[in-house]
């Protein structure tokens, strides 16, 4: 307490004044450990696409670094940018992606099997991918808006569920179950760290428990939860050799690809099972898989911690935040960022079932990347107004 | 108031984040752990079965083994399959590639339908087969157009080639070989990958077959890389496999040739063999069929044709027929009956024509009778009544048990499939094979080589060999060398025959052939250096009721073929210093003497002068007809030669084994 009140009055009650911080504080201030490990993690991509190629920068190691380039400085306006703005407009934002998302639905184009995409005219545009930032904010915005002591009200807690069920019911519908998870485990994350009761997780594990039990009993009846090939792709999770050609092939191809790499792989360009086909999307959701056949243990490990080095250091660059909002955009996007890595690794070295989920930064993909340089934007510039610490409720 | 709640919310977001923290890093362990188990603990056999994955192994099937004769003249080749494959993807439209093809050569429409078929079922880059065994014309067509054809692949592969000029007359030899079938399958308990090749061909028949696994060679491999898809991207490894061994058989090209020749025209056999070694040097039988037509699948019209000769074309009758021995079978009776002291050589047994025995009479060829016989004039007119008496005496056990040893119902390991092992009967065997008891009239019907008594054209042949030597148990054999290397020879168990009963019945053999009245006398040969020694034989195969024989037995003439006696005929030469043995057995040929004797003879005198004997070898009554007859094949005779030159020098290899068979004699002329 005592501490509290020391750095209290340096900064006086009036934090909502100390807006203008200059341009040069805020690039002194500015993470760049965090972006330099950003870009090191997506240089392993560039290399990794190359490779997939067959050496050849065309057509994805080429697109995908003019991609992070944009990235790069949409993360750097969007982290200069004061965080006020951005709090401004995280409720629009929301909304907004929560719309283009219901016009998915209805207008959508299907790519791979799953309506995802809305033509803009200029731009194609996944919805569900911006939604994964834009979920955080509105609710890092709602938990700095609510008391501290409404937090755990059964009525409160139920406002943040909707935010979060209204996204996650459209996108399970496209059917997308990889991002649904990762908007679910997003917003759990965010009301954990918000304070929510711990009795509110565990009936959520119980409840969890409880729809998993729903979604096997209803297989083959007429309320079926989930799409046949779903089903599929579980029950190939918990057995995969029961059907090594069939659906189970990618797993256990990619199982084989990783484990054939041994501990130093076979070198760039030499991954027999990228190479040859028997990999299924290499340059997308099983880019780590080539990377761990072509550089083995130590190369696979090496981006493992690469990428838990970025959680670290946004997580850690969080906790010096003084406002509720920033704090808990922070370590959502850290979080986010974990849950999108962990379940990909967890899927191709078969510990998950194949949901679809890219590897961050990595793995080929537009919006993808760029709503991740943004979300990495809006952390750094959380941190870097770090100090503000403004009312919660007149800003609503 | 707000301060502290803030204070309040930073500390416990403070907490839950190191809670988060903790569970990450929980969960990035396990990854990193899983990461470690996959690619260092378990990273081996990964390994391997990303090898499996990326490495597809085809088997390449080795040159099958070339059966050559005795002189290395070659009677089973692999000469190249000019054949067209089609590779879809690379073909703009398949018809019109067909069309422009059918312009070049002729494409049966079945051969077309079944490519048709083929191509839809496979993927683009498979190739699928059009045609095979073109000849070289159409070929170099094809050839010569194929720039302009994407997507026909000419290609050369190999087939079993049986040359045309020899391949009837040693067709029930080498046999031949055909595409595998699932029975074929089945019995491979080896899985041997080489019959399991697209155009695998196994042995069927012959040498093919009996000598297969020593053919067939041992399965090359190609290892080629292929992607996901199965499409080949390059060959890693090439294991060419073991070349099948090349068999050198004992036959000789020239004689077998001839042999066949001179049994053209009836169903009949004859089996040529070395006495001192075993070696089988013309193994005929007649009429034979075209090997070559077996091995691309021989047609419905010729296969009818085949089993519906009744001469049986398709039936090795030199080693798969069975026929009573009849009067061939003699020699044995008497050695029987010298070896067991029932009989002295010298004994005279009166023959008038039937001989009273139980409640039936045993009737002599001779109607009349031979009067008083010892035992070389019993040989020597082929008297019946002499052996039943001689049989009566020695019983059925102790006969079977001397026939044995001159092979008759023995075995042979011999490199040819459906061996007949005849038949030689005792009273055990008839109780477990009928159900009951041997009646002692039965052994004085085997005494004269008919009744259950059954031996093959070879066993006849191995018995009059093993009378030739006269202590050996000479065994049969038909392959020389395999691989180059000389088979060795197994000692011989001795046969354990007095040598002095041994010339009793040699003597009589003699008689047979070189005294006046003896049965093969009109087919001796005239020539002091090379006496043949011979046996006739005329087995009955109907039943002559006794009303017949009161009206007289019909001649042979009379009867319907297949009613006819069999002729047969064994002999030896030199008499004096015996090299060949020779049997023949000519089906519904009617007397031995007549029908077996001269075909016997005319054989045995090719082998004895290594090719066409001097006239003044033949006696001089037979002279004239064999003038005329040699002076009809001297036009044909031109061609034949001409074609036997061709293939001849093609491939023939000499493996320098010493051929006892050579050099020629000097023939002294008496």
């Amino acid at each position: 307490m005592r501490y509290a009140g020391l750095t209290d009055t340096r900064y006086g009650g009036g934090a909502d004044d100390v807006a203008d911080v200059s341009l040069a504080s805020k690039l002194l201030k500015f993470n760049w450990l965090l972006a330099a490990l950003l870009a090191a993690a997506a240089s392993v991509g560039f290399v990794m696409l190359y490779s997939v190629a067959g050496g050849s920068l065309d057509p994805w190691a080429r697109s995908q670094i003019v991609r992070f380039a944009v990235g790069f400085g949409a993360m750097i306006l969007v982290a200069l940018i004061d965080i006020r703005f951005w709090k401004a407009l995280a409720l629009p934002f929301y909304a907004i992606t929560l719309a283009l998302l219901i016009a998915v639905e209805f207008f959508g184009e299907i790519g791979m099997g799953a309506q995802r995409w809305i033509n803009l005219g200029v731009v194609q545009l996944q919805p569900s991918e911006p939604m994964k930032i834009a979920l955080v904010m509105v609710l890092a915005l709602y938990y700095q808006w609510l008391p501290p002591k409404k937090v755990s009200r059964p009525l409160w807690i139920l406002v943040p569920l909707l935010l979060a069920a209204a996204p996650t019911l459209l996108v399970i519908k496209q059917p997308d179950l990889g991002t649904a998870l990762l908007l679910l485990a997003g917003a759990f994350v965010v009301m954990f760290l918000a304070g929510v009761s711990w009795w509110f997780f565990a009936l959520l594990g119980v409840a969890g428990g409880g729809v998993v039990l729903a979604v096997l009993v209803s297989q083959g009846t007429d309320w079926q939860i989930l799409k046949d090939y779903q089903y599929r792709r579980i029950f190939t999770f918990i057995d995969p050799s029961t059907d090594p050609l069939g659906a189970g092939y990618h797993i256990t191809q990619s199982i084989t690809a990783i484990g054939s790499g041994g501990v130093a792989g076979k070198g760039l360009l030499q991954g027999t099972q990228t190479h040859l086909s028997f990999l299924p999307e290499p340059h997308t959701d099983f880019i780590f898989t080539t990377l761990a056949e072509e550089f083995g243990f130590i190369g696979g490990l090496s981006l493992l911690c690469l990428f838990i080095l970025i959680v670290f250091v946004a997580l850690a660059s969080s906790f010096r935040i003084k406002n509720s909002f920033g704090r808990l955009l922070s370590a959502g996007v850290a979080t986010t960022f974990f849950f999108f890595f962990a379940i990909n690794i967890a899927m191709v070295t078969g510990l998950a079932p194949v949901v679809g989920v890219p590897l961050p930064l990595v793995s080929f993909g537009g919006t993808s990347m760029l709503v991740l340089m943004i979300g990495f934007g809006l952390a750094i510039s959380a941190q870097i107004h770090g100090d503000l610490n403004f009312r919660s409720r007149s800003t609503l | 108031m707000r301060q502290s709640d803030e204070d309040d919310q930073r500390v416990r977001f403070g907490r839950r984040a190191l809670v988060l923290g903790g569970l990450q890093a929980g969960v990035a362990g396990a990854l990193g752990y899983r990461l470690y188990q996959l690619q260092v603990l378990e990273a081996e056999q990964h390994q391997m079965l990303a090898e499996e994955n990326r490495i597809n192994v085809h088997s390449v099937a080795p040159p099958r083994g070339q059966i050559l004769d005795r002189l290395g003249r070659p009677l089973a080749v692999n000469r190249h399959n000019y054949r067209l494959l089609l590779v879809r993807e690379r073909m703009d439209s398949v018809e019109a590639t067909i069309a422009q093809l059918r312009e070049l050569i002729d494409i049966p429409e079945n051969e077309l339908e079944k490519a048709f078929r083929k191509l839809k079922r496979t993927r683009g880059f498979v190739p699928v087969q059009l045609v095979e065994n073109m000849d070289w014309e159409a070929f170099a067509r094809v050839n010569a157009n194929a720039p302009a054809l994407p997507g026909v692949v000419p290609e050369i592969g190999w087939t079993r080639d049986y040359p045309d000029d020899r391949a009837y007359d040693f067709a029930h030899v080498v046999g031949y070989v055909a595409a595998v079938n699932e029975d074929d399958l089945a019995r491979d308990r080896s899985n041997d990958p080489i019959l399991r090749l697209p155009d695998a061909r196994i042995g069927k028949n012959g040498v093919e077959k009996a000598a297969e696994p020593l053919l067939r060679g041992r399965a090359g491999k190609r290892s080629i890389e292929v992607n996901a898809a199965g499409r080949e991207l390059r060959e890693l490894e090439r294991d060419p496999g073991v070349a099948g061994d090349d068999l050198t058989l004992t036959i000789d090209l020239e004689l077998q040739r001839y042999a066949m020749k001179r049994l053209q025209g009836e169903s009949a056999a004859a089996v040529v063999m070395d006495i001192h070694n075993g070696d089988i040097l013309a193994l005929a039988s007649a009429p034979a069929y075209d090997p070559n037509k077996f091995v691309f699948g021989i047609g419905h019209a010729d296969w009818n044709a085949l089993r519906e000769d009744e001469y049986d074309p398709l039936r090795n009758k030199a080693v798969a027929g069975a026929y009573p021995p009849g009067s061939t079978y003699k020699m044995l009776t008497s050695l029987a009956a010298v070896e067991y002291g029932v009989m002295a050589p010298r004994e005279r047994i009166q023959c008038n024509g039937k001989m009273h025995f139980g409640r039936r009479d045993f009737h002599c060829w001779k109607r009349q009778g031979h009067g008083s016989m010892n035992m070389k004039d019993a040989i020597k007119h082929s008297c019946d009544i002499y052996f039943y008496e001689a049989a009566r005496r020695i019983g059925i056990d102790n006969l079977a048990e001397l026939s044995n040893r001159f092979g008759i119902g023995e075995k042979f390991d011999i490199e040819i499939p459906n061996l007949s092992d005849g038949l030689m009967p005792t009273k055990d065997w008839k109780y477990a094979a009928l159900g009951e008891n041997w009646h002692q009239g039965e052994t004085l019907i085997a005494g004269i080589g008919q009744g259950y008594v059954l031996a093959s054209p070879l066993q006849l042949a191995v018995m009059t060999a093993r009378i030739a030597n006269g202590e050996k148990r000479v065994m049969p054999r038909l392959i020389r060398a395999k691989g180059g290397v000389p088979a060795a020879l197994p000692e011989f168990e001795s046969l354990n025959i007095a040598p002095e009963n041994m010339k009793f019945v040699q003597d009589g053999m003699n008689a047979v052939s070189n005294e006046p009245g003896g049965t093969a006398y009109r087919s001796q040969i005239y020539d002091p250096a090379n006496l043949i020694a011979g046996k006739t034989g005329t087995a009955q195969v109907r039943n002559i009721s006794r009303a017949e024989r009161e009206a007289g037995v019909k001649k042979n003439e009379e009867l319907p073929w297949r009613l006819r006696d069999h002729a047969l005929f064994v002999a030896y030469a030199p008499y004096d210093k015996p090299r060949y043995a020779i049997a023949v057995v000519v089906e519904h040929g009617g007397s031995g003497s007549r029908a077996g004797a001269p075909v016997a003879r005319d054989i045995m005198m090719r082998a004895l002068y290594r090719g066409v004997p001097p006239l003044e070898a033949y006696p001089p009554w037979i002279r004239p007809e064999i003038e005329k007859q040699r002076q009809e094949e001297a036009e044909g005779a031109v061609q034949e030669d001409a074609s036997l030159d061709i293939r001849g020098g093609e491939g023939a290899r000499i493996w320098g084994l010493d051929d006892p068979a050579r050099p020629l004699p000097p023939i002294r002329r008496g």
